[in-house]
Formats: structure tokens, sequence, C-alpha cells
């Protein structure tokens, strides 16, 4: 029998009977992560594209009001899986700003140097998967060395590859421990070291640059009008990024510049994501130097739990702690939207609380799904191989598309 | 300052306004989003729409309130928007004509909670499937709720 495809393209009513309408995906090798993309081809030109995602939809939002704010973390880790500590730290500052909550001075620079450390893993892994599309297999293994020497690293700070759940409200699960900074030193060499061949063999590679320069090109209007963010936005040479425009966490002392592009195609992407990484280790050393000492985590009853000797011992703190466990933090009722600039552009937090444990409301405004939005206009024109190139300077993570 | 600015020239397209943590917010009924979306778009240069979602509240009249996000690159400014519609005609006309990203946007907002976003003629499941009962994000919604087996799954 004939099965219809599940997904109405409208490609299919109204193509052109001497066109070819093809199916790339969902489980296509080259996108790395669930999506589907259903063009119509002239030759080998792609006429009209179709792009459908929502294949690992989890039901985040729907989640999120029946769980109590803590419980909350472990699934922001999901959604970009490539840097889920910048997820739990957009996350946790929606909450603490209708708390009302100061972080300490250690929690902040703390948090400003993973979000860096992790953004210099999600660029790593994006350039990679990208660059191994196009066929340069060495780039892409000189990339992925270290990256799971960073894993490994983040894995003593967190006890998990991937999924940190590290962020606490008003604070984090616990301090470095010793030898950590060193260590992350080390790894910053090894990384100039490895990115230096890199650069070497792909900047001026003439099959790199034919595959990339000019495909996916779009403008600043063009990119601004599909809600396009970060890396892609700066690629078409406006420098919009919300840790200069709005500066949070410890953003606002750092020295760094934004990266931007000249023409907003595959190339300017690859080139906008490498300086980044540049500027992202230039930040975490100077996070390093400029660290303070204190506590990561305020001593707040409302949202951290009382030394475990005065549980035993005190009944305010075994009272404290029991409405804790089972009530959660009681967020006062009100609206947020609070944004970081995450690898793939503005991660947005829209939060509406009732006052009780639960949030009301928990929505997240994804850069990539907004991105999936506009993509068919960068493919549309160009060749069928180049919807792997484009793709992957999308850098689209289905966690956080689909959410 | 420019929060000033927008609320006086655009008095009379909007009902109340507020400062929340450092955002202007507008509140609006349906039928003048478009006024006003237009003029933030020309005049205050608010060229990014950044978020089209929903919350839902059963026990108010109207249910739904329709929240949207845009940002202004030039000023580096955002504002958000809310309108109320209700449960029996959820219905608030398309900014796909000035937004693309609003295409996409709408998708998700339309299959969540069933708001109609009049005008746009592309409406199709975007992150749920053809086949889906219900509109999930609503609270009457049950979180253990099943679906059935659509043909080709079957």
């Amino acid at each position: 029998m004939e099965i219809k495809s599940p997904v109405r393209s409208p490609l299919e009513q109204t193509a052109d009977p001497n066109s070819v309408v093809v199916n790339l995906g969902p489980s296509h090798p080259a996108t790395h992560g669930t999506i589907q993309v259903i063009a119509e081809l002239d030759g080998e030109t792609v006429k009209k594209a179709d792009v459908h995602c929502g294949y690992l939809h989890r039901g985040f939002e729907k989640e999120a009001e029946h769980h109590h704010y803590h419980k909350i973390i472990p699934y922001t880790d999901r959604l970009n899986y490539c840097s889920a500590l910048n997820n739990n730290f957009a996350y946790a500052e929606a909450v603490e700003t209708l708390l009302g909550l100061e972080l300490t001075p250690r929690c902040l620079w703390l948090r400003t140097l993973l979000s860096e450390y992790n953004r210099l893993v999600d660029h790593i892994t994006c350039v990679a998967a990208t660059v191994m599309e196009l066929g340069a297999m060495t780039a892409f293994l000189y990339l992925m060395t270290v990256r799971d020497y960073i894993f490994e690293h983040l894995n003593h700070l967190t006890g998990a590859r991937l999924t940190y759940s590290y962020v606490r409200i008003g604070g984090l699960a616990r301090d470095l421990p010793e030898g950590w900074l060193e260590r992350l030193e080390e790894i910053l060499q090894l990384y100039e070291r490895y990115i230096e061949r890199i650069h070497g063999l792909l900047d001026r590679n003439r099959i790199f640059i034919d595959r990339t320069r000019g495909v996916g090109a779009m403008t600043p209007e063009h990119a601004l009008n599909w809600g396009y963010t970060g890396p892609i936005l700066r690629s078409t040479g406006l420098p919009v990024d919300l840790r200069k425009d709005s500066p949070y966490l410890a953003y606002g002392e750092l020295d760094f510049e934004v990266p931007v592009g000249i023409q907003g195609d595959n190339y300017d992407r690859y080139y906008v994501r490498m300086r980044e990484m540049d500027e992202s280790v230039s930040m975490i050393r100077q996070c390093v130097k400029r660290l303070p000492g204190g506590p990561v985590s305020v001593a707040d009853p409302r949202v951290s739990f009382p030394e475990k000797a005065h549980v035993y011992t005190r009944t305010q703190a075994v009272i404290n702690h029991f409405k804790l466990v089972i009530d959660g933090i009681q967020v006062p009722a009100g609206e947020v939207y609070r944004a970081h600039e995450a690898p793939n552009g503005e991660l947005g937090f829209y939060l509406v609380s009732d006052g009780g444990g639960r949030p009301h409301r928990l929505h997240v405004r994804s850069p990539s799904f907004a991105h999936m939005g506009g993509m068919h206009t960068l493919l549309e024109g160009y060749q069928l191989a180049d919807i792997i190139a484009t793709f992957g300077s999308m850098n689209m993570i289905g966690g956080e598309c689909d959410r | 300052m420019i929060h000033d600015d927008i609320k006086s020239d655009l008095l009379g397209l909007y009902e109340r306004a507020w400062e929340s943590f450092g955002m202007l917010v507008l509140e609006l009924p349906a039928d003048r989003l478009l006024a006003l979306v237009r003029r933030l778009k020309d005049d205050f240069g608010f060229d990014l729409l950044l978020d089209v979602t929903a919350v839902d509240f059963p026990e108010r009249r109207p249910r739904f309130e329709v929240v949207y996000h845009l940002y202004s690159s030039g000023n580096n400014l955002r504002v958000r928007l809310k309108t109320r519609v209700e449960e029996a005609s959820p219905r608030v006309p398309t900014l796909s004509h000035w937004y693309g990203a609003a295409r996409f946007l709408e998708r998700e907002a339309h299959e969540m909670y069933g708001i109609r976003f009049a005008g746009n003629d592309d409406l199709r499941p975007i992150l749920l499937y053809e086949g889906f009962e219900g509109h999930p994000l609503r609270k009457d919604y049950p979180i253990d709720r099943e679906q059935p087996l659509v043909p080709y799954r079957k």
C-alpha cells in the first residue's frame, strides 16, 4: 500500500510536473538532529524548499508547568545539548529576577566563565560537523579531540559529560574542584594549537571556499525579517550581541569584541564562529584572573537549603528544608522575559508566575526554531548539495528547536 | 526616554502600558494590533519579531493572552505586546506580512493553544504531527493524555 507522506507539503500540490520533489530526512546522515527538508528540484537546482521540524518535540513547556522550579533545570540541559550550561544560566536568571535575588560575585564570574567555555564547545561542535559534511575529515578529528578534553574537564566539575544540571536558583551546585583552573589553562593552550591547524586547513582551502563563499547569503534586513539572531545575524555585518547590548552576569566588565561577517554567507558564518571562539578563550582567561573568592550560592532561605547539621538540630531549619523539598521555591507572582546570548542566538525564557512553586507558564524563545522559519529562503536558488553546507552553518540543534 | 516617546506617540492604540523589569509592555485589543505594530516598525525601528506565544488563564475572561516580543536592533530596545482573545473565537491578525519570522512562530502558538492567526495561510502542524487531537499547552489538556494512532503509524 502507498504510505502518504505525513507532511502535507505545499510543494506536492503546486510542483511543476517537470520538477522532481525529493525528501531529505528526517533521518538524514548530514542533518545532525532530526529535521526534514522537502525540495523541489530542477536538475540539481533547488526551486522550492520546505523545512519541517518537530521530530524531537518532548513537551518541555507542558512539563515545566508540572514541575517545581529546581526540577526544571535538568530539562533545560536538553534544549541545546551542546551548551547545556548556557541554558541553565538563562533559565535560572529568569527565576532569580522574579525573586529579586542578587547573585554572589563569585557566582556571577563563574557563570560567565562557564558560559564562554560552553560557547567554545558549541562552536567547536558546529564547525566540526559542518566541515565534516563538506569532506574535511581531518579538521573534524582535530576539533573532536579538543571537544573531548573539554567534556572530560567539565565532567570533573559537574559529574556529567553533556547534561550538567550545574546551576541552582541563586547559585551553583558546588564550587570548582582543586586543580580545575590549572587544567583549564592547559586545555586552552591545547585548543590554540589545534585551532591554528584548522585555520591552516580551511581558511584558504579552494574546495572549502567554493562550497561556502556566496552560498546561503543574506542581507542584514533579510536576517532581521526572518528572526535571525546570534552568529547568523552577525555574519551579515550587524554587531548585535546581547553580551554587549544588554550585559548580564559579568559581561559588562569584560574586554571583548563582537566579530562580524561581510555578506552573511556560509563562509562568513564559519569565520564568525572561529573568531568568536578566540574571543571566548580571551574572556575565559579574563574571568580566571578576576575570579573573586567567597560562596557560590546565596544564603537565602527562600531558595537555599540550610546547613545539614542545622536541619537535624533546629526547628526552623528542618521546616525550611521540608518546605523547599515538598513545595519548592515560591516565586512571587509576575512575569519576566530574560534572554541570554546563547551560542546560536538569543535564548529567551518568558516566565509567568502565579506565586506558587510551579510556573504558570514557561515559554522558551528558541533561536534554532526561529532560524528554521527562514531557512527555505537560503536554500532556494542554490544547488542540492548546498543544502548540506547551509544547514550545517545554521547549527540547528533538534533539542533546542523542538523543545 | 524612548519608552515615554512610544507611549505618548502611540496613545490611543493601546489600553495600558507598564514596565516589566526594564521592558515596556503594551496591552491592546486585537483589532488595533496591526496598526500598533506598523507604527512600532516604521517609526521606532522594531525590525525583529523575537517571539509569538500565548498564555492560558482558564478562570479569566477573555481566557487567552497572546504575547509578542519585538526588538529594535538600532535602538537596542524590547517591547512586549499583549492582547486578550476569547476561547470561543481565539483570533488575531497575522504579522507575517511584515515579519517573515511570524510565519513559523504563529504556527506553534496555533497548534499549542488553538489561536487562529487570520491571514497566515500556512498553519500546518510544526512541532506536533497531523492527526494530533487537542491543544496540549491549554491548561485543560491533561499531561498524561494519550493520542490515537494515526493510520501510517499502525
